[in-house]
């Protein structure tokens, strides 16, 4: 006989960042308060600092050699056992849009939904998306020539807001479906999904530090990002009109690829984040 | 004494005609500068002037984006696409057949060899009009949608290494894909470009499609802030690329950028070691060295470092260096007094930093700039010389002793243009070129280009790929 | 590095030498055939290949006649013009040797070498005595110059010890009488490879030259195939500082087609090698074209066949 008292108090989870498949507080010690749609308190996601961002980079640059050698049936199967874990998480995720977005239960619902059919059609990509985008190349000579679209390094990603978890699984998918490791910047306002979705990556076969989340200010930490020497490309559809100048100017310094997004589901977010090699060999004997 | 001196073989200049001044190619017309200036352009190999070019201020680049706009909407994007592949190949085949015309005032303006600039830069600049010419009606196929569209009116900055075949890489494609052109040559090599608008006159292609103004740095500063640009591809410096993507910032123009370079050529112990040797010589010395993707950091696996060294010193004494216009010529002149300065910077640092200076013995011409074939042994990544671009024939020689570690020298820099690796084992050719950070790989050769195939850099080395589909798409916006 | 003529040894050696990337030697023989040799150079060089020609008949229908014209031909090219000189060698079967050599005596060319083919000649399918014999016959009739072919079939077959252990016996025959070149036959080698591997195969057996082909295989004295060679004679010097001669043979008709071969001589080689001791072209119709063009560098216009002799 199960007997819980009528008077219970629930046990409420501490949302923590993400990083090199990690739960950790934000170094700095801070958080911030989140509300859901009518106001009421909801959670206290840490606010991270630009030492998280750097903690962060190194964890995707340390798991940018393995994710991306992995073949790319691999890298297909754990993103398909991502929305497989999804899938299991339905409840839990469609509770926390309802409180935070303030949807109905039939949005919430069908966003989850949404997002387990992205996450499998970004999965098929893997294996495919080369043959696409690559090519052999008639040249004028005894060579033969072929080029092929290779991951770009680390990404980071200012995740768009609302819908949050179908905009936050789109960009990661896209991104790193094709090998590239990531550092993703959840909507300030709408940070809990993304963290709760960390709790997936965690236990689908991801490799640590392929995925990393961090919750706080994007106004914080784009300019951070964008000076950034060691990331490569920064998927900014999250950002302002103003930070994304400013991204610019600063990710120049480097010469990011800084990409802006309106559609979840295109293959342009992830070949958006791949450079093109081309191989030349001789043909002789 | 070698019994067998090469008697000078030159080739001759009554082909061109060169003009005493020339004026901006705007509307089709050549039109004098609302600036009123001019300035000259020299022979590098004797320094003297050979004319006087027109310095394009804003209010001349500012006519030259109108009329571009005006062709753009006019005309150009309502033509039938098939028929404005035909202006392509008419303009393909005008180059072949003045081809002997442009390499040699080529020659003339730039410093390179006549046999460099009649065998590679004029033959491939017509081969990317005809590829890009073809690709005119079938850009549905292009994988961008079903009805992809042009940018509008395009601005284009190039280098001074390659004039006439940057322009066509530049040009060809655009036009191809719908846009119309606003170009700038480089200040020290602008009569190729200047010719080519002869060509464009001889084609007939409507006036506006293609405008040359002529500067230096202000002008090309002046077409990317222009506010009618709708795209700018540049090729050049990272230093001045990093400048144009911050000027860029904020606004809708796109950019590709063909930038710097720094590339690794890697020779295995188990290399086609006298092909490696040519390799590598083609490589650093095709060109003066005024190539972005030159095999600039020879790594050589240390247990062969001796042998590949002795052959190649061998090899560089054959090296022919003088006049350009000479049919026999290997390495040419220096560009331009500022890069021959730049290149003996890095020289001196790299002694200074102690690395092991060898020259080939060749006899340098009295008047003009030159630099002799250079190789530096014992030198470290954290020499300048294995960081810097030098641009010029001076190769910074470093060993490895694993494939690992050949790999993590070359990918350790900003740049990430191209790589050479020389191995006769196939396995380790696909492993060492699935492992380079770069856009282009030459495994088994060096500085080869081709229509069909996309060059462009990872990192550092610039946005974009340049021929091919892949460089096709750079021109093109999506249908939606 | 020890080698002596076992199978093994020779194999082991084979293996390391560099490979060759043909599409790179294509290359690089191309670029070298775009060289422009004007004027001096090209009034040199007319009269370098002249006189690193070995003038050659190999015809089944060959005649003392026919020989006696070529010597002729081969001691005064042209007999209205004295100062061109004397070709390298004549060279023919070795039932003709007696007689080029007494022609060559009488006419004033006892200074003229005769090379005789031998081993089977172009074959070389034939049992060892048979080759010795042939080449015994040469070298007493008075041959200075054995042109034997290697056992290709030996070769491809990866038998190298029995293709050294010929060439080492032939070379034995030769002694101190005459100077032994080693035709490889590279049209059937096929590949810059095997050409390799030939070369040294040959020249560690005791060759004096290495020689391309029988000129009855096409393709036969190939840019490419000469480059090859002449690195290897290039690096067996840097090896054992001893020059090892190349001779070009089959396919070079025009005093384009030589000059070039001198291209490559010179700055494949190097300018050591530009001497009829170490550089002998095999051909025929080439010496009336370089005729032609000496004439048309001496005159200043162009030069008509019917001045120059049909032999």
């Amino acid at each position: 006989m199960i007997a819980v008292p009528a008077n219970r108090i629930d046990v409420l989870k501490t949302y923590k960042l993400f990083i090199g498949g990690a739960f950790p507080r934000s170094e700095s010690g801070r958080v911030y308060s989140i509300k859901d749609s009518k106001g009421n308190h909801l959670a206290n996601p840490s606010l991270a600092s630009r030492k998280d961002l750097r903690d962060a980079v190194v964890a995707a640059r340390g798991a940018f050699a393995g994710w991306s050698a992995a073949t790319a049936y691999n890298r297909g199967q754990i993103l398909y056992r991502m929305a497989e874990l999804l899938e299991g998480r339905s409840a839990q995720l469609v509770a926390e849009l309802m409180a935070l977005e303030g949807s109905t239960k039939k949005l919430a619902t069908d966003q989850v939904k949404e997002s387990v059919d992205l996450l499998v059609w970004y999965a098929g990509w893997s294996d495919k998306i080369s043959t696409i985008a690559g090519s052999t190349n008639p040249v004028s000579g005894p060579y033969y020539n072929f080029s092929t679209p290779e991951p770009i390094g680390v990404v980071a990603i200012f995740a768009d807001a609302k819908p949050s978890l179908l905009n936050f699984v789109g960009a990661v998918a896209g991104v790193c479906v094709s090998g590239n490791t990531a550092v993703v910047i959840a909507a300030e306002p709408f940070p809990l999904p993304a963290i709760t979705f960390a709790e997936i990556m965690a236990t689908s076969d991801l490799p640590a530090g392929v995925i990393n989340v961090l919750t706080g200010s994007s106004s914080e930490l784009a300019p951070w990002t964008a000076s950034h020497m060691d990331i490569d490309a920064i998927d900014a559809s999250g950002l302002t009109p103003k930070q994304l100048k400013e991204a610019q100017i600063a990710g120049a310094a480097n010469l990011k690829r800084i990409r802006v997004h309106t559609d979840a589901k295109t293959p342009e977010r992830i070949l958006n984040y791949m450079e093109t090699k081309t191989v030349w060999h001789p043909i002789g004997i | 004494m070698n019994p067998f001196e090469y008697s000078p073989a030159l080739e001759s200049t009554a082909i061109v005609e060169i003009a005493e001044r020339y004026n901006l190619f705007i509307d089709g017309k050549f039109v004098t500068p609302k600036s009123g200036k001019y300035f000259p352009t020299i022979n590098p190999a004797n320094e003297k002037v050979l004319a006087k070019i027109a310095d394009a201020n804003a209010t001349d680049v500012d006519l030259a984006v109108g009329a571009a706009r005006a062709a753009y909407s006019k005309v150009w994007s309502k033509m039938p696409a098939a028929e404005r592949g035909k202006y392509l190949f008419r303009i393909a085949r005008i180059l072949q057949e003045r081809a002997r015309e442009f390499a040699v005032l080529e020659t003339l303006d730039n410093g390179k060899p006549i046999r460099e600039s009649r065998d590679t830069d004029i033959p491939l600049a017509a081969a990317h009009f005809f590829y890009h010419a073809g690709w005119a009606d079938k850009l549905q196929y292009a994988g961008v949608g079903i009805q992809p569209r042009p940018y509008g009116v395009v601005g284009q900055i190039i280098p001074w290494n390659f004039p006439m075949l940057m322009l066509a890489w530049k040009v060809a494609p655009a036009l191809a894909t719908g846009n119309t052109v606003v170009l700038k040559p480089a200040e020290t090599t602008s009569l190729t470009a200047l010719l080519f608008a002869e060509v464009c006159q001889q084609a007939e292609l409507p006036n506006g499609v293609v405008n040359i103004v002529t500067g230096a740095g202000v002008t090309g500063a002046d077409i990317v802030n222009h506010p009618g640009i709708d795209k700018i591809a540049f090729t050049g410096s990272t230093e001045v690329g990093k400048l144009i993507a911050t000027s860029i910032a904020g606004t809708k123009k796109s950019a590709t950028l063909e930038l710097g370079g720094k590339a690794a050529n890697i020779i295995f112990e188990d290399a086609a070691i006298d092909e490696a040797v040519e390799g590598i010589v083609n490589g650093i010395f095709f060109n003066q060295g005024h190539v972005c993707c030159a095999g600039s950091r020879l790594l050589i696996q240390e247990n062969i470092h001796d042998e590949v060294i002795e052959k190649l010193k061998v090899r560089m004494a054959h090296i022919r260096l003088g006049n350009p216009l000479d049919k026999n010529t290997d390495i040419g002149a220096i560009n331009s007094a500022a890069q021959l300065a730049k290149i003996r910077e890095l020289v001196t640092a790299g002694g200074a930093e102690g690395a092991e200076q060898w020259s080939a013995p060749c006899e340098i011409p009295g008047e003009g700039f030159w630099f002799a074939p250079t190789i530096f042994t014992g030198v470290s990544q954290t020499h300048r010389i294995a960081r810097e671009e030098i641009f010029g024939p001076v190769l910074s020689v470093l060993t490895f002793r694993t494939p690992q570690e050949a790999v993590e020298k070359a990918n350790n820099t900003p740049y990430g243009l191209s790589a050479g690796v020389w191995s006769e084992k196939g396995s380790k050719i696909l492993w060492t070129a699935s492992r380079l950070r770069a856009g282009v790989i030459w495994a088994n050769t060096f500085n080869k280009f081709d229509p069909a195939s996309p060059f462009g850099g990872y990192k550092e080395s610039g946005w974009g790929r340049e021929g091919g589909r892949h460089g096709l798409t750079a021109y093109l916006k999506a249908s939606n | 590095m020890i080698i002596d003529a076992s199978e093994g040894s020779l194999k082991s050696f084979l293996k390391t030498l560099p490979q060759v990337d043909e599409v790179g030697v294509h290359a690089r023989a191309a670029m070298l055939g775009t060289r422009s040799i004007k004027t001096t150079s090209k009034a040199w060089a007319i009269d370098m290949a002249i006189s690193m020609m070995d003038l050659t008949t190999l015809e089944g229908a060959d005649t003392p006649g026919k020989v006696r014209a070529i010597c002729a031909k081969a001691v005064r090219p042209d007999a209205t013009d004295l100062s061109i000189p004397s070709v390298g060698a004549v060279c023919v079967y070795n039932d003709m040797v007696g007689v080029a050599r007494r022609t060559l005596d009488q006419i004033g060319g006892s200074s003229i070498p005769v090379a005789a083919v031998a081993t089977a000649f172009p074959s070389g399918r034939a049992s060892y005595a048979v080759k010795a014999q042939d080449t015994m016959d040469a070298i007493n009739a008075g041959a200075a110059e054995i042109d034997m072919v290697i056992d290709r079939g030996a070769f491809l077959s990866g038998r190298y010890g029995e293709v050294f252990a010929e060439i080492v016996k032939i070379k034995e025959l030769c002694g101190d009488k005459a100077h032994l070149k080693v035709i490889l036959e590279t049209g059937e080698l096929v590949t810059l490879d095997n050409v390799r591997k030939a070369s040294y195969l040959a020249m560690l057996a005791g060759a004096d030259f290495i020689k391309t082909s029988t000129g009855k295989v096409v393709p036969a004295a190939s840019a490419p195939v000469v480059y090859v060679m002449l690195e290897a004679v290039r690096d067996y010097y840097s090896m054992t500082q001893t020059r090892i001669g190349v001779k070009p043979a089959g396919g070079i008709r025009t005093t384009k087609d030589a000059i070039k071969q001198l291209v490559l001589v010179n700055e494949v080689a190097g300018p050591e090698w530009l001497s009829p001791r170490l550089f002998r072209i095999g051909a025929s119709a080439l010496l009336n074209d370089l005729l032609l063009q000496r004439m048309k560098m001496r005159d200043g216009y162009y030069a008509s066949p019917a001045y120059v002799t049909l032999d």
